[in-house]
């Protein structure tokens, strides 16, 4: 493969990789180890450091301490050739919305000195790929949210880079458009592409990711498969949102010894989690039938699969603190839809 | 595997040179694009110098002394406005920069392996472009008040080149200022607040020696004093040489005097803000 000799390392590497901005420790020292070809999820919280760290490895940002690899290239040292071989998407990088998309990916691919006839042709065939072909004459700002996501990420592979960067790709879009997304994204994993991924969705991780580390204020505290996190965590979670908050307390003894652990209270939103481990759909019938013994009503009852909240709370004692932690769970629909619906309205 | 580009040590001063233009050039076009896009804007630009040279042409004209013998104020102030003009068109630079950074785009550029200097050649280069266009539109405006170039083509021409390369001058300065302010408004105050004594302070519009004694000296020594002064000489000929009791080593009161003084200026902060702005934008985080 290389050239230099071969190298046993990932196709992207750090090593006690740190950067402050001022008095913000933003990394505290980073170890990353990805396999070429692979899909590697950055999972946490808005600030929890994630972008800091796609922005060092595409080269948009200088290291304050260690070292990262990409391909084999130094992100300091080398960067002029790296950027040759990697893609960036998401958060981080933008379309111009008043040039067409077939513009939008021609620029790019010039940029990246392909040739202009090549240029062309490639953004031709990837605007196709993208399902963008009939919209390729358009401006960019006539795009949905998804389109230009799509068109973003089309232009990061113009290219044919090694390794992609995708900062945030699907947040802010709708769950269809999302499903978009997470498709092309296997599509190209198929391909070989090494993929690093930055989420705030557990979901999302799970859904693509072939490791995934949970990042929480500049550190990683937790790194293995989807899998393996979640059994670090503890399985399911019973959820129950109470009609009347002024009857959370009795709610709350009515279920006592229901589930695997203490229950946590949110007597403010009327809501009360209680660990399931993989006992789940006993701890729910069990709570039905003590609730409805007593008369006790409530708004919503639901069995979820453990989100970016529960990763938090379990590993950090501290909640991940972001808006959309609604939707990275499942079975609450009505809710997280009514939710969505007055961003829209 | 990757295109040819990528081998590190083999990039060659020369390619590194073409690519450095080629790259340059894309963002050009996308920048222009960007304009075809929305003439509104330009529309917009071209309100400002026409209500200046409104303004002064009919407000303030009565009311201008100390103009060189032989010159009429409209005579004396179009050229300054053509300068002033191109001065003031630069702050798109600024503004255009800092939108980009706001959008991501410059964290796109930055991450592509691209020439460090395109994006920066590329706006100056568009705004280059679209000051020649404007400079156009207001001689026109010019000539509908009563203006007109009398020192044949070449002195017209002359003059025309003088003012692009001011305002390409100042499209660099205010690139650095919009690189170092990012922020869209920040930038427009900015530059505002920066230009408006610089150009007010001049010759540009009116008379050097109709202003307060202990200002004289600075606007003669402002280099927006010398360029007016240089483009209405192309402009309109000796005719227009300034009287000036002047301070400057070579002499200003001829047209290779102004010339001179212009193109030092010129060079001058070109060296100096050129590798300024791209080393900010290299540093950009």
């Amino acid at each position: 493969m290389s050239p230099y000799g071969v190298r046993m390392a990932g196709a992207i590497v750090a090593e006690g990789l740190r950067k402050n901005f001022g008095t913000v420790e933003a990394l505290r020292g980073i170890d990353l180890d990805v396999a070429s070809g692979t899909v590697f999820g950055f999972l946490g919280p808005n600030g929890a450091g994630k972008t800091t760290a796609v922005r060092i490895f595409t080269t948009l940002l200088l290291p304050d301490g260690g070292r990262a690899e990409v391909v084999g290239l130094d992100v300091v040292r080398d960067a002029e050739a790296l950027r040759a071989r990697i893609g960036l998407a998401g958060q981080s990088a933008a379309v111009d919305e008043n040039l067409t998309g077939l513009e939008n990916i021609q620029m790019v691919g010039r940029l990246y000195h392909l040739p202009a006839a090549e240029a062309r042709r490639r953004a031709g065939e990837i605007l196709e790929r993208f399902g963008l072909a009939e919209a390729a004459d358009r401006q960019a700002k006539t795009y949905s949210g998804g389109m230009r996501r799509r068109l973003d990420v089309a232009a990061s592979l113009v290219a044919r880079p090694d390794v992609l960067f995708l900062d945030e790709p699907t947040t802010g879009l709708d769950p269809r458009s999302r499903m978009d997304l997470w498709a092309m994204i296997r599509e190209l994993v198929q391909e070989g592409k090494t993929i690093l991924l930055t989420t705030q969705y557990l979901e999302e991780a799970d859904n693509l990711a072939d490791r995934v580390a949970v990042v929480d204020l500049g550190s990683i505290i937790a790194e293995g498969t989807a899998d393996e996190l979640k059994d670090q965590i503890g399985g399911e979670v019973l959820e129950l949102h109470v009609k009347d908050p002024a009857q959370i307390g009795q709610v709350a003894q009515a279920l006592s010894g229901v589930g695997t652990g203490e229950p946590s209270i949110d007597a403010e939103a009327g809501k009360i989690r209680i660990p399931a481990g993989s006992d789940g759909p006993v701890a729910l019938l069990d709570s039905v039938r003590r609730l409805d013994d007593m008369k006790l009503a409530l708004e919503d009852i639901a069995l979820h699969r453990p989100t970016l909240d529960d990763v938090f709370l379990s590993l950090t004692g501290h909640a991940a603190e972001q808006d959309q932690q609604e939707e990275a769970g499942s079975g609450r629909r009505t809710r997280g839809r009514r939710r969505g619906r007055g961003r829209d309205g | 595997m990757s295109t040819a580009v990528s081998t590190p040590a083999g990039v060659q001063v020369a390619s590194r040179i073409r690519y450095a233009f080629a790259d340059g050039m894309v963002v050009m076009r996308r920048n222009l694009l960007q304009i075809s896009r929305i003439p509104t804007v330009l529309i917009l630009e071209l309100v400002q110098p026409i209500m200046f040279v409104l303004l002064f042409r009919f407000v303030f004209a009565g009311n201008i002394t100390n103009l060189p013998p032989g010159l009429t104020y409209v005579l004396y102030l179009m050229p300054g406005i053509f300068t002033q003009n191109a001065i003031f068109g630069s702050t798109t630079t600024a503004i255009g920069l800092a939108e980009d950074m706001k959008k991501g785009l410059v964290d796109r550029f930055r991450s592509l392996p691209m020439a460090r200097s395109a994006v920066l050649v590329g706006r100056t280069t568009s705004d280059l472009a679209k000051n020649l266009i404007l400079v156009l539109l207001v001689i026109g405006v010019g000539y509908l008040v009563g203006f007109k170039f009398q020192n044949g083509p070449v002195g017209a021409v002359a003059m025309i080149l003088l003012v692009l390369a001011v305002g390409f001058v100042f499209s660099w300065i205010s690139a650095t200022v919009g690189l170092a302010i990012k922020e869209v408004e920040g930038v427009q105050a900015a530059m505002f607040t920066g230009i408006f004594p610089i150009v007010f302070i001049s010759s540009a519009l009116v008379p050097v020696q109709g202003m307060v004694s202990w200002i004289q000296p600075i606007a003669e020594r402002n280099p927006v004093t010398i360029w007016a002064n240089c483009a209405r000489v192309l402009a309109l000929g000796n005719v227009a040489l300034p009287t000036d009791r002047t301070t400057h080593t070579i002499p200003t009161t001829s047209l290779e005097g102004l010339l001179a003084w212009s193109a030092i200026w010129i060079l001058g902060l070109l060296i100096v803000f050129v590798p300024v702005s791209i080393r900010m934008y290299r540093r950009l985080t």
